[in-house]
């Protein structure tokens, strides 16, 4: 192993705000939420349950990525996001240096594959198209962005449901600690799919209105949508570019809750290892966190068990925090590439993101989350929470350099 | 280099419980091959039984059985290699909601999808609060695993030294250093891969024309517990792992594995055996044919696709098969000849190639 500190060279975005960096920017500034009715998504609940869709239809993605229209729509985010993010970093000519893609997704190629059942099941023989089912694989996603990048000396797929992408990225770290790669664009992707909406609504835990994280009277997340990279880089690569990295990921850790396959434990056992890891990994204190992005589902469950365990770290001093949930919706195994990428546009730029809808703070807890945008703040390290079924509970420190 | 303490795995020869095979192996005449599922009474209560679907059964039961063998220790991570997830739940929860049209539906299939799951019943069902992480990159899936494993014990034994060294400083009594010291434990992980054939995922594979290629499909669930500490009765030790992606040719494969032998001072002489990834599919194994032709020439070479079947965490069968023949020694494992007088293997080279994509390399050697 060796000791370099892993720098963020360049990030990338697509969500329901925008479809990259300076568009999800200007959406955030201005408490411009994207979450609404289905457009692109074919479901029975069109009417019932909003969601958080990118605002881009799949032959549009297509044409601004290069993929096929008709790979999944996860692949055609991941492609979008993670060029911005490439682009970003000055990596336009990733020369020598060992490159690797740590993509995460959950979803894989379902909205396709959930075509050709329909059919299939029908009849098995000949019913659906092939070609529908050939990218089911998360690790094809990962694939088709990594061919269309031209990256080869590695590629990996993560998938731990909503924690996903941020153990993507934390992996990709430690992969340059270990000097087995100089660059690796890491992150996530998911698309919307009826599968996974009609699982959620299956549990219940899908809110009819716009969600309210952290509120009270919250009823529960809306689906959404996106992707969201970082390009990680060695000390050596950072000095090489052109550019000032964006900011340092200085602390991650993984725990797991191991209460309930999906219910978070009510003290936030995992949510609260996961940020004490983070931080002593980074040797910071609970001081030292300028500001929280938190995981912020919506849901009763999420929303008391993520607040709990930040009671017991933080109390009695607690920074600045709020879920951008509230603009994107949840976008799954994206959501922790997106928050991530948040997160260092918070360093870069010294900005605390608004919780959007809150009405009455949660009575149980002590702090409330933040409801104005703000700006030329000294943000000098960002927790970032990403908390998924199984326990999974990961959080990442981003510091400024 | 880590040791591997232990293991559980079950495919669809008797291969749970023990190292070696019986000298009766199981026939697989059609194109799929089904795991020998042990009696799950010793691990499960019934009630967990009967909501657990089939890959997780075998994925978790493995897992106690690998950690059953080494004395029942509290891993410090568990990672888990599945290239497609819990098929059978998936398709269940998609089945009605297509028949159902988008409603009435229960969520306990959706949950049991997610690729996660085994992972997370192995540390729900230990308490283990520990990290847990799951890779889902088809045939690099068990790869990744494993790497993330090796890495892991290093920083472990990276983290305890720092946590020694600080242990002086003032400041080491602040939160966070006393949680490194109390997190430096990274010493035991368990790392494994499951995957399974449903009759879905088999019927759409022979639409593809997989089965006509020549391959079994097959599938499996194994784990190891691997340490950087020897024990007594350790399985073997895994020297080295790498993998690479879409080679352009059979010269840029070759160059891959010298590469690999060189980085660990080798050469192909000091193999004893080399498990290859086989699987009938002629245009596939034309690879090894050329490999045991050049690079490998004069190494004996061992197929293991006819005991598990093809599928993509095979590997992770690949390597209890090296650890058995580690173990018991040429001359006792199972298609060797009984009664050979060869010295005992020492040192095995794994190379697999799932659908001339994903190539990985392993070097386990004897304790």
């Amino acid at each position: 192993m060796i000791e370099t500190d892993v720098f963020v060279a360049g990030a990338g975005v697509v969500s329901a705000i925008g479809n990259n960096l300076p568009e999800c920017l200007d959406a955030l500034e201005n408490s411009r939420a994207g979450i609404g009715p289905m457009h692109w998504l074919s479901s029975r609940h069109r009417d019932a349950l909003p969601v958080g869709e990118v605002h881009l239809s799949n032959a549009a993605l297509a044409d601004m990525t290069g993929l096929a229209p008709g790979a999944p729509r996860t692949a055609l985010l991941s492609a979008l996001a993670a060029r911005e993010a490439l682009e970003s970093a000055g990596m336009g000519e990733m020369g020598s240096w060992r490159t690797g893609l740590i993509s995460a997704n959950s979803v894989g190629g379902m909205d396709k594959t959930e075509d050709f059942y329909a059919h299939f099941l029908s009849n098995p023989a000949t019913g659906g198209r092939l070609r529908d089912v050939v990218h089911h694989e998360c690790g094809r996603v990962t694939e088709l962005v990594a061919d269309l990048l031209g990256v080869r000396h590695y590629v990996s797929t993560i998938s731990t449901a909503c924690s996903s992408s941020a153990n993507a990225i934390f992996f990709g770290a430690r992969m340059i600690r270990h000097n087995l790669l100089d660059v690796v664009i890491a992150g996530g992707t998911d698309g919307l799919a009826r599968f996974t909406l009609n699982g959620f609504n299956s549990l219940m835990i899908l809110d009819p209105a716009l969600c309210k994280p952290f509120d009270e009277h919250r009823k529960g997340l809306n689906l959404g949508e996106g992707a969201g990279y970082v390009v990680l880089v060695s000390a050596r690569v950072a000095a090489a570019l052109k550019g000032e990295p964006l900011a340092r990921l200085s602390g991650y850790c993984n725990a797991n809750d191991a209460y309930h396959q999906t219910a978070s434990s009510p003290d936030g056992t995992g949510s609260y290892l996961a940020m004490k890891g983070a931080l002593a990994r980074a040797g910071l204190r609970p001081g030292d966190i300028s500001y929280i992005n938190l995981h912020g589902t919506g849901t009763q469950n999420n929303d008391i068990a993520e607040g709990t365990a930040i009671q017991l770290l933080f109390d009695p001093h607690f920074p600045p925090m709020s879920s951008t949930k509230s603009f994107t919706g949840h976008a799954l195994g994206g959501s922790g590439g997106i928050e991530a990428v948040f997160s260092v546009l918070a360093i870069k730029e010294g900005l605390i993101y608004p919780n959007l809808r809150l009405e009455t703070p949660i009575e149980a807890l002590p702090f409330s989350v933040e409801t104005l945008f703000r700006k030329n703040e000294d943000i000098r390290h960002v927790l970032s929470n990403s908390f998924g079924f199984g326990g999974n509970c990961t959080s990442l420190v981003f510091s400024k350099l | 280099m880590v040791y591997i303490r232990s293991t559980g795995n079950i495919s669809p020869q008797h291969s749970f419980g023990g190292l070696s095979l019986p000298d009766k192996l199981l026939l697989y005449p059609g194109d799929r091959m089904r795991c020998v599922e042990p009696d799950y009474t010793s691990f499960f209560d019934a009630k967990s039984l009967r909501r657990m679907s089939r890959i997780i059964r075998m994925g978790v039961a493995a897992a106690m059985e690998c950690l059953h063998k080494a004395g029942d220790p509290a891993p410090d991570a568990i990672i888990t290699g599945t290239a497609y997830g819990c098929l059978e739940d998936t398709t269940v929860f998609l089945k009605r909601m297509v028949e159902n049209q988008e409603e009435l539906l229960t969520p306990t299939a959706f949950i049991q999808s997610t690729h996660n799951t085994v992972g997370a019943q192995i540390a729900l069902l230990l308490k283990c609060h520990e990290y847990n992480n799951t890779f889902v990159h088809r045939g690099f899936s068990f790869e990744s695993a494993l790497l993330d494993g090796i890495m892991l014990l290093h920083e472990g034994a990276a983290d305890a030294g720092a946590a020694d060294a600080s242990a002086t400083d003032a400041d080491a009594l602040h939160e966070g250093a006393a949680d490194v010291v109390a997190r430096k434990g990274v010493r035991q992980v368990l790392v494994g891969a499951v995957d399974e054939i449903t009759e879905t995922s088999h019927a759409i594979l022979r639409r593809f024309g997989l089965y006509r290629s020549g391959i079994t499909g097959g599938e499996g669930a194994a784990f190891f517990l691997l340490s950087l500490e020897a024990s007594n009765g350790d399985l073997g030790r895994l020297e080295g792992l790498t993998t690479f992606y879409k080679p352009h040719n059979l010269i840029e494969t070759a160059e891959h594995i010298q590469a690999f032998l060189t980085a660990h001072s080798l050469t192909v002489h000091d193999i004893d055996l080399v498990i290859t990834g086989r699987n009938g599919n002629p245009v596939e194994d034309d690879i090894y044919d050329q490999l045991e032709f050049g690079i490998f020439s004069g190494i004996d070479a061992e197929p293991y696709k006819h005991l598990c079947g093809e599928y993509p965490t095979a590997t992770a069968f690949a390597l209890w098969y090296a650890c058995s023949w580690l173990k018991k020694g040429s001359d006792a494992v199972v298609g060797a000849a009984v009664g050979g007088i060869g010295d005992p293997t020492r040192r095995v080279l794994i190379y697999n190639h799932y659908q001339n994509v994903h190539h990985s390399l392993f070097l386990i050697a004897s304790c």
